[in-house]
């Protein structure tokens, strides 16, 4: 009923151009008498977990927070282990609730207090029954050992550097031994007091200055070493302030080694860790044009009069937002356009000469005047990804309640009006937190802008076939090999839609089963006139005398119906045969994602062996009489 | 009154915390009464009752708070 009034009202827009602004308007105050008839408020609903946090809220209401939390389903469950060097229970309250808010269900294991040290190296057993998903250490400035004393000269400061470093490497070390998962690490935050004053910051005696050094080096252990994940306290406490983040009553009374209050920031630091660890990261950001990008209506103002550039603070503001975009866009997140505008004007905005973001910068554009969330649909679609991948930045309260009501899946953070706090919103969240740079990520910008010349491409021709052949799609398809391993992990952990099992793996499980025989592994890469789509596709089949079990299958969604699965398991079976295999064994366990492989299998002719209550089927393909080659479209290198 | 009036706030931030609505403070009201008020959410509680009353309670107080009686008087004395 509503999208019908909405279409209504839309058209008078049309009709009465030169009304526009006063009909916008009200149709503002229609979208706020919709939301009160129908019971959802105006202003935002209660979200805790987004910027800014509200850390008092949070931790009186944990119970009934977690309650309601507990009621929606399709969690992925994962234990997490929490070595504390000072008391960490309400840390893990917290972390459950800002996990839970992500769809993760975690179990915890908790050292006894300041064991993490020895839980690790002198194992009773406790931990290893556990078998943690992660391993995440807080340690903080109290469990320093010991600080220079002023008599100690440079060198006996280097060698006590080695030493408390050496403590850690060796904690790590053991780690990947035993567990082989990933390690949260927080590293230091500076002092509450500082004896030498600014001193402090550049005498060899300063514990300021130690403490700079100790997280120095724990960077470069966590570019080193693939498992380990630094929490950057040294940041938040200082952006937290560090007058509020010590409560020396509190750790004196209770042991915390932080105050109460930013205990849900430390808890939010360490979820968005493990949320990008399992690929929960987002993926694009779509945004409204007028007074989100720049100051003013175009619309309405015309081109000269809109505020970008530097010529006043406002504009300066939103050329800084512009800039973060930018910078966001460079490092791998997907822009779109999401505004309701005459698409000719919204795109007469990017004309400015003093716009940071340009036309090519958005993968899609989508300006007129059909509702938002039908919109942000269309983009989604058009980047063939999920709803929950997608942040919606705004600066109506009522286009993003709109959108919060009819699509909850999207983030709409609670950007507010005010320019000067946009960046602020979009990154202390973490939203877009990331745990490498692959080069995939890169250069992500440039495939969607290619997909975009591809489905432009796709309308001209009257076949389907006619057009995958005149994309000129060369793949390469080989066995795992090392530079690769980083980005098949993320790959694993990351795609929902095209998966057949779901199965995430640790970096560390995907480089055992690159080394082992009874596994055969492959990936591919997928390029076409339009671009190299980088690595898209992973399989992993595991021997069982003669059959080979299909244990992983996937695809990135962002070469879908290219014909890619094909030319994947035509390479796979024909690898299959090398080893004297008779029959394929492949799974489908289905998920609330994995919908549109439920049928693959039998489209690829494996028939049916059985399947239990919850849908998941086994199927087999025979392979003794021969194989006939699925590929058509796409010269496969090897 | 006033106290009345403390012991009211008090009560409500106890079943905000333990999520219970059924909790009911009396003076002589200590954590032996009430099953889900152990160590662990005593700090919840604390913390919860210092940011209802705006109020900072000392080292030693925390250490000396036994029931609700106790919390009252020094709420008392700290917002007057």
């Amino acid at each position: 009923m509503f999208i019908i009034h909405q279409v209504i009202i839309l058209t008078n827009v049309r009709c009465l151009k030169y009304h526009k602004r006063n009909l916008h308007t009200g149709f503002l105050k229609y979208a706020h008498y919709f939301i009160a008839m129908h019971g959802i408020k105006p202003e935002t609903m209660t979200d805790y977990f987004q910027y800014p946090i509200d850390a008092s809220a949070l931790l009186r209401k944990k119970k009934a927070i977690r309650r309601d939390l507990l009621n929606r389903s399709d969690f992925i469950e994962r234990r997490i282990a929490i070595l504390g060097g000072s008391t960490t229970a309400e840390i893990r309250d917290m972390l459950e609730l800002f996990l839970l808010h992500d769809g993760i269900k975690p179990v915890f294991y908790e050292s006894d207090y300041n064991r993490y040290f020895e839980d690790i190296m002198f194992p009773d057993n406790g931990l290893k029954d556990f078998q943690p998903h992660i391993i995440f250490i807080h340690t903080t400035s109290v469990n320093i050992t010991r600080f220079p004393a002023l008599h100690e000269n440079s060198e006996d400061v280097d060698r006590l550097l080695s030493s408390e470093t050496g403590r850690f490497f060796s904690l790590w070390d053991r780690i990947a031994t035993d567990y082989s998962c990933p390690v949260i690490q927080n590293n230091f935050e500076l002092p509450h007091y500082r004896l030498l004053g600014n001193l402090d910051a550049y005498d060899i005696h300063g514990r300021s200055r130690f403490i700079g050094y100790l997280n120095l080096r724990f960077s470069e252990e966590a570019r080193r070493r693939k498992n380990l994940f630094l929490n950057d306290i040294n940041y938040l406490s200082a952006w937290f302030g560090l007058e509020h983040w010590h409560d020396r009553l509190f750790w004196y009374s209770f042991k915390y080694a932080l105050s109460y209050d930013a205990i849900p920031f430390l808890a939010n630091s360490v979820a968005t860790i493990i949320k990008a660890i399992y690929g929960r990261t987002k993926k694009c950001l779509a945004l409204d044009l007028d007074n989100t990008i720049w100051g003013g209506v175009i619309g309405d103002e015309g081109l000269q009069e809109i505020r970008i550039g530097k010529e006043t603070p406002e504009s300066e503001a939103y050329s800084e937002f512009q800039e973060y975009i930018k910078g966001l866009k460079e490092r791998g997140i997907i822009l779109a356009i999401c505004s309701k505008n005459d698409e000719e004007n919204a795109r007469e905005g990017f004309m400015h000469q003093d716009n940071i973001l340009s036309l090519e910068d958005f993968a899609v554009f989508r300006a007129n005047w059909k509702p938002k969330h039908e919109n942000i649909r269309d983009i989604a679609n058009a980047l063939n990804i999920s709803m929950e991948s997608v942040v919606f930045a705004d600066d109506n309260p009522v286009e993003r309640e709109i959108v919060r009501v009819q699509e909850p899946d999207v983030i709409v953070p609670e950007l507010g009006s005010n320019v000067v706090k946009y960046i602020d919103i979009l990154d202390k969240t973490g939203l877009f937190e990331t745990i490498t740079l692959s080069v995939d990520d890169l250069q992500r910008s440039l495939f969607y802008t290619g997909n975009n010349e591809r489905k432009k491409q796709q309308e001209c021709f009257e076949n389907y076939g006619d057009f995958l052949r005149s994309l000129e799609m060369v793949a390469e398809i080989r066995p795992f090999s090392p530079v690769y391993l980083d980005r098949i992990a993320q790959l694993t952990n990351k795609t929902n839609q095209f998966n057949l099992t779901t199965r995430r793996y640790t970096l560390t499980e995907i480089q055992s089963i690159t080394d082992n025989d009874h596994y055969i592994t492959l990936y591919g890469r997928l390029s076409d006139k339009f671009g190299d789509n980088g690595l898209v596709s992973v399989m992993v089949g595991e021997k069982k005398r003669n059959e080979l079990h299909i244990n992983l299958w996937l695809m990135s969604c962002r070469v879908l119906k290219r014909g890619m699965e094909s030319a994947m398991l035509d390479r796979f079976v024909a690898e299959a045969m090398t080893c004297g295999i008779s029959h394929i064994v492949g799974y489908y366990f289905p998920t609330a994602k994995n919908g549109m492989v439920s049928g693959l299998f039998e489209e690829f002719g494996f028939q049916k062996v059985n399947s239990n209550k919850k849908d998941a089927s086994i199927w087999r393909l025979d392979i003794t009489d021969g194989y006939s080659l699925k590929n058509n479209f796409i010269q496969v290198n090897s | 009154m006033i106290k009345e009036k403390i012991k009211n706030r008090i009560t409500e931030v106890f079943k905000d915390v333990l999520d219970d609505d059924s909790i009911e403070l009396f003076r002589e009201t200590t954590a032996e009464n009430i099953e889900a008020w152990d160590s662990l959410s005593h700090i919840s509680i604390i913390v919860a009752i210092e940011k209802e009353f705006n109020i900072k309670f000392d080292l030693k107080d925390i250490m000396q708070l036994q029931n609700i009686g106790e919390f009252i008087d020094l709420i008392e004395q700290k917002i007057f």
